[in-house]
């Protein structure tokens, strides 16, 4: 069996120049299947996520729903989002696994004006370098599923790795580790569409005729793929989108806006030197540091 | 559970009732989608809320809380006026065609023998019609109008779809659906499992409500077979491990019964526990009884236990009446307890009444309180605003924490629902001062042992008698204890025909509970156990994932109790020829000299099928009970009762609504709400993301499901202008509670008995400690009455009113 892993890099963001791939395309596709029908929302997979990320989102409120945190956040990479579906007299709790999809052609490197921030591994996986990251949100705009977030401690992007340190080493993610119903599912795209089309099978033969897989074209495809019961009506998932496109504003700001972009980031830098040079460097106040506490708590997170 | 979990792969059907698996149990639900991607098995789910099992079912059916036995005494009436049932299993298994005696009867909701006065009943007339030999009169026919068979089909026959749609809510069509898969696994090829748990349990009928399961199980031919049985599914770890080790209150370990006040000595406690055969060729196997006993006694008290002194029989406490959990507050409410050892335990948000409780504990002198966590309990005293409030000035009890390890930090056994020994390790050193519980009861009995050696005292023989064999005296462990539960040979045995032939070596451990003996010569801390650490060693840590049935019997994966038997009455998976009814599923079969297969026989291997021995050889008329003897306090046939707190009188008899025999006491009787007052059903369960009152003290458990709330209707919502996120208050005659509203589809109007009935859900994690947010027991809420057997408190049943209200101030 080929390696999972990947150290080659297909695409690179703001970047012209070819990427390295001296392994000779030796890598393989991988893919998460999360199949809806088999999930029954315990949230084994949010747990899973927060421990081997190391990520611990604030302890919130509940606004009327089983879904906490209430959004996806630069803490939380992955939510179970319900939605109560009823049709016929027949109730459904949809339950889906939101988070990356891994789009073979991800709208978020597309708009990425940060050299190297995101990557995409040639196993498929897209990955952001946070340390080339420059926090402006516009992964997000990319982004045809809003996944990504603005940390507010250090103002950087974050979203699913698909856990790209544990396929590394050839293991499955943590959160498909963890699943307690093998709903969520890891191995090659070509495995997972095999086991796919086996669990559209079952759920056709279960009365739900328009089952089916999830990888939208719109996107080339996704290495994160779904199992739905109403594939004719994703939509019905709390808002998973038909027929997701990267927005033509993104290929705008690419062929246009970017370079004007990148040349206003350019005079904000000169402009930043003129005002170190004339008014002196910028200090830490008492209000800056108070607000750093509020976000990151008194303790830091040794209290853990 | 009879079977286990892996064996739920093997069902056909699965049947969810009484429970939530998928929520409550996410790992082991995963054999119901093994068993329905492998064996295109069907999931129904039978419950008062769509639940997260509810959402992966074929089938939901709605339910009105509390009318379990009239959903499934429909479904006894179903089945036999269909004619679905597994014909050669009833007859030949089950006590079908035994005869009852003349004076049994039931009329307008009352069995025979009730007497008002102490709400309970003189059983004397459920029994079964004895021939002068003192065995079961019987007819195979199952004509004779006065066999059970017949009494079971009069009985159930008032329970008609009409009136069973009447009491519980569910519709008509889903009903007969349910009833119709159902039904198919009568064929001696297909299997039902049923899964339940608490959700049957906490009702004052909670006893009653699984054995008419057992009953419907039992028509179907569906008991002892691979992917069937009764299983109940254990809200702990170790639940399962408690009530083996007899922590109830009237037992001993491996379901002995501790003597009555009217036993003073061994023979007359012996005297109701000969469990004579009651048919012909029976093994009745708690015959052995006394074995079982001497040998418990051994293991208590050494050498102190011998044939001299009835084997320190003395030395057990002798119960006047049954000291349960209702009870033991009861009591310490009317300031007749001192002093609370409580131990892995949080009952201010675990016991019915919160106000009770609170009340209860103030009353105490002194109160210790082990466990790893500072549990709302050990925290009583202190005010929490709305959420606690106590004046702690006025509170004289004095309150140790004694913090304990928690299981990752310490090794030893756990028993799983499949009745599963499981050895673990420890993963940690455990924090501070923390100490094994173990550890902290040595401590305190080597104590108690000195003082009643130097001050000796009335009785001081139990204490300072107690065996204990261990290295160090002040920390066994936990190998000393699973050796001594096992079980060892305390003298020699030798052959009574060939006396140099040594049966038993002293010293050595035993190998099975067969080995047991009355005379005092072994030792066994609880038989059921025995086979668990043999002189091959710690059978419970064996990691061996072979299967050679491919039914998932791993029988070298951990060690299941008894005698590492995976599936409980397998011998009924054969017919009475010894055949399996279905050869795909062989667990066992007779192979012409023996019983032999993948599974360990819960029979005699060499017993012929010919003579004709029933598959259930712990019963003395080796068949299995649709009709009950005096056993069960309220009544051998299940009948539907109201819960105490119910929005409607018992459509069956309006003057009988409630269970007659269910534990409650006078004072709470004046505290049971009205639906005058209390217009909807409320009932009570936990969420996947937390467990218990434990884990909303980490914080990724708190960071998904952070604060409390209620579930309710879109149209009571609706009614009560309450949209999903705002504070709601929810009042039952007992108090009140705060929390968020989530409005949701997934709880519908019920239409009972003519009118439209409303539940509202309360799950019941939160406190006023840990680190979600603050929050109330449920149990502010929850009525004060036990089931009439096991008086496991009514917590799925109760009545409440609600209405929209503010966020409290300290939220």
């Amino acid at each position: 069996m080929a390696s999972l892993q990947s150290l080659d890099i297909k695409a690179r963001s703001a970047t012209s120049f070819p990427t390295p791939d001296v392994r000779g395309g030796q890598a393989v596709e991988v893919a998460k299947l999360i199949d809806v029908g088999r999930c029954i929302g315990c949230k084994a997979c949010q747990a899973a996520c927060m421990e081997w990320n190391d990520l611990r989102d604030e302890i919130g409120t509940n606004e009327g729903s089983y879904q906490n945190p209430p959004d996806l956040s630069a803490d939380s990479w992955t939510l179970m989002r319900f939605a109560e579906f009823e049709e016929n007299g027949k109730l459904e709790w949809l339950i889906r696994k939101d988070g990356c999809m891994h789009c073979a052609e991800p709208g978020c490197l597309e708009a990425c004006p940060a050299p190297g921030a995101i990557v995409q591994y040639a196993n498929g996986i897209v990955d952001f370098i946070s340390e080339n990251c420059i926090g402006c949100g516009y992964c997000i705009k990319g982004c045809p599923f809003d996944i990504p977030r603005l940390s507010k401690v250090d103002g950087k992007a974050y979203k699913c790795s698909l856990c790209s340190d544990r396929a590394a080493v050839g293991l499955e993610p943590a959160c498909a580790k963890a699943c307690p119903t093998q709903a969520i599912s890891f191995g090659t795209k070509p495995d997972m569409l095999e086991l796919a089309s086996f669990r559209v099978d079952e759920l056709k033969g279960r009365g739900y005729k328009e089952a089916g897989i999830y990888d939208p074209p719109g996107v080339g495809g996704t290495h994160v793929m779904y199992v739905l019961q109403h594939a004719d009506r994703p939509e019905l998932y709390q808002g998973l989108p038909k027929d997701p496109k990267i927005s033509p504003l993104v290929y705008l700001w690419k062929g246009l806006a970017k370079p004007i972009a990148l040349a206003t980031m350019g005079l904000a830098v000169l402009a930043g030197f003129f005002h170190y040079v004339t008014v002196g460097p910028d200090t830490i106040d008492d209000e800056d540091e108070k607000a750093a506490e509020r976000d990151i708590g008194p303790k830091g997170r040794a209290a853990e | 559970m009879t079977n286990s979990w892996t064996d739920i792969a093997n069902t056909d059907l699965a049947v969810v009732m009484g429970g939530n698996s998928a929520e409550a149990h996410p790992c082991g639900f995963k054999w119901v989608l093994e068993a329905r991607s492998h064996r295109k098995a069907k999931l129904i789910v039978v419950d008062p809320r769509f639940t997260r099992t509810a959402a992966v079912a074929d089938l939901y059916v709605p339910i009105r809380p509390g009318t379990d036995i009239a959903w499934l005494g429909g479904l006894v009436n179903y089945l036999l006026s269909s004619n679905k049932i597994q014909h050669a299993y009833v007859s030949a298994f089950t006590n079908a065609p035994f005869i009852v005696k003349e004076g049994y009867g039931f009329k307008d909701g009352l069995f025979t023998g009730y007497a008002e006065a102490k709400r309970s009943y003189n059983m004397a007339s459920w029994d079964y019609e004895l021939d002068d030999k003192g065995q079961v009169k019987s007819d195979s026919s199952l004509q004779d109008p006065r066999c059970v068979f017949q009494l079971m089909k009069a009985h159930y026959a008032r329970y008609t779809p009409e009136m069973v749609a009447r009491i519980t809510g569910s519709p008509r069509d889903k009903l007969l659906t349910a009833w119709s898969w159902i039904a198919e696994t009568s064929a001696p090829d297909k299997a039902m499992t049923s899964m339940y748990a608490l959700g049957w349990t906490q009702h004052s009928v909670g006893s009653q409500n699984i054995r008419t399961m057992a009953m419907v199980q039992l028509l179907l031919g569906n008991i002892g077979v691979s992917g069937g049985g009764m299983n109940a599914l254990r809200g702990h770890s170790n639940i399962q491990g408690l009530t083996d080790l007899g922590l109830l209150s009237n037992l001993i370990p491996g379901y002995l019964t501790l003597p009555s006040e009217h036993e003073p000595d061994l023979a007359t406690y012996m005297k109701p526990r000969g469990f004579k055969p009651l048919r012909p060729n029976q093994l009745s196997y708690w015959q052995n009884y006394k074995k079982f006993f001497v040998s418990f006694q051994k293991a208590m008290w050494g050498e102190a236990a011998n044939a001299g002194n009835d084997f320190a029989y003395d030395y057990l406490p002798k119960l006047d009446v049954q000291y349960d959990l209702l009870r033991i507050y009861d009591l310490m409410h009317e300031g007749k307890v001192n002093g609370y050892l409580c131990q892995g335990f949080n009952p201010l948000q675990s016991a019915p009444n919160k106000a009770k409780i609170s009340t209860a504990l103030a009353k105490l002198k002194f109160l210790v309180v082990m466990d790893p966590l500072a549990t709302e309990t050990a925290s009583f005293w202190e005010d929490h605003g709305e959420f606690n409030a106590a004046d702690p000035a006025k509170i004289k009890t004095e309150v140790f924490r004694l913090p304990t390890t928690c299981f990752a930090e310490e090794d030893g056994s756990l028993v799983n629902s499949s009745r599963w020994l499981q050895w673990h390790w420890k993963g940690a050193e455990p924090p501070g001062e923390a100490k094994s519980d173990i550890a902290i009861m040595a401590g305190l009995h080597l104590r108690l042992r000195e003082l009643y050696k130097k001050q000796g005292g009335a009785f001081p023989d139990p204490i300072v008698n107690l065996h204990w064999p261990y290295l160090r005296p002040d920390a066994p462990t936990p190998e000393e204890l699973a050796k001594e539960i096992n079980g060892y040979v305390v003298e020699d045995v030798v052959d009574p025909k060939d006396p140099q032939k040594k049966l038993l070596t002293k010293g050595e451990q035993l190998n099975l509970f067969a080995e047991l003996r009355d005379d005092g010569k072994t030792a066994c801390g609880c038989w059921i156990y025995s086979g668990s650490f043999t002189p091959k060693g710690n059978m419970m840590a064996r990691r061996d994932t072979s299967d050679p049935s491919g039914l998932g019997l791993v029988p070298n994966w951990a060690w299941s109790w008894p005698a590492n038997r995976r599936i409980l009455y397998n011998r009924a998976s054969c017919g009475p020829d010894g055949k399996p009814w279905d050869p795909k599923r062989t667990l066992i079969k007779w192979t012409g000299s023996a019983w032999g297969g993948f599974d360990v026989p819960d029979f005699p291997p060499p017993s012929n099928p010919k003579l004709g021995m029933g598959p259930f050889i712990m019963l003395p008329e080796g068949s299995a009970r649709l009709f009950t003897r005096a056993f069960l306090k309220d009544g051998p046939f299940p009948e539907h009762y109201e819960p105490f707190e119910s929005p409607v009188a018992n459509p069956l008899h309006p003057k009988v609504g409630p269970n007659p025999a269910a534990r409650v006491f006078k004072s709470d009787l004046a505290v049971f709400g009205k639906p005058s007052d209390f217009p909807y059903v409320a009932t009570t369960y936990r969420v996947t993301e937390l467990f218990h009152f434990w884990s909303k003290h980490t914080r990724i458990n708190a960071i998904l499901q952070p604060q409390q709330f209620v579930e309710l209707s879109e149209e009571l919502a609706k009614k009560k202008g309450i949209a999903a996120g705002d504070w709601v208050k929810v009042r039952s005659n007992r108090g009140q509670i705060r929390a968020v509203a989530v409005v949701t589809k997934r709880l519908k109007p019920l239409a009972v008995d003519g009118k439209t009935i409303e539940v509202v859900g309360l799950p019941f994690h939160w406190g006023f400690t840990g680190l979600t947010k603050k929050g109330y027991p449920s149990n502010v809420l929850t009525p004060y009455v036990g089931d009439a057997n096991a008086e496991t408190p009514e917590f799925k049943a109760f009545l409440v009113d609600i209405e929209k209200t503010s966020p409290p101030a300290t939220a």
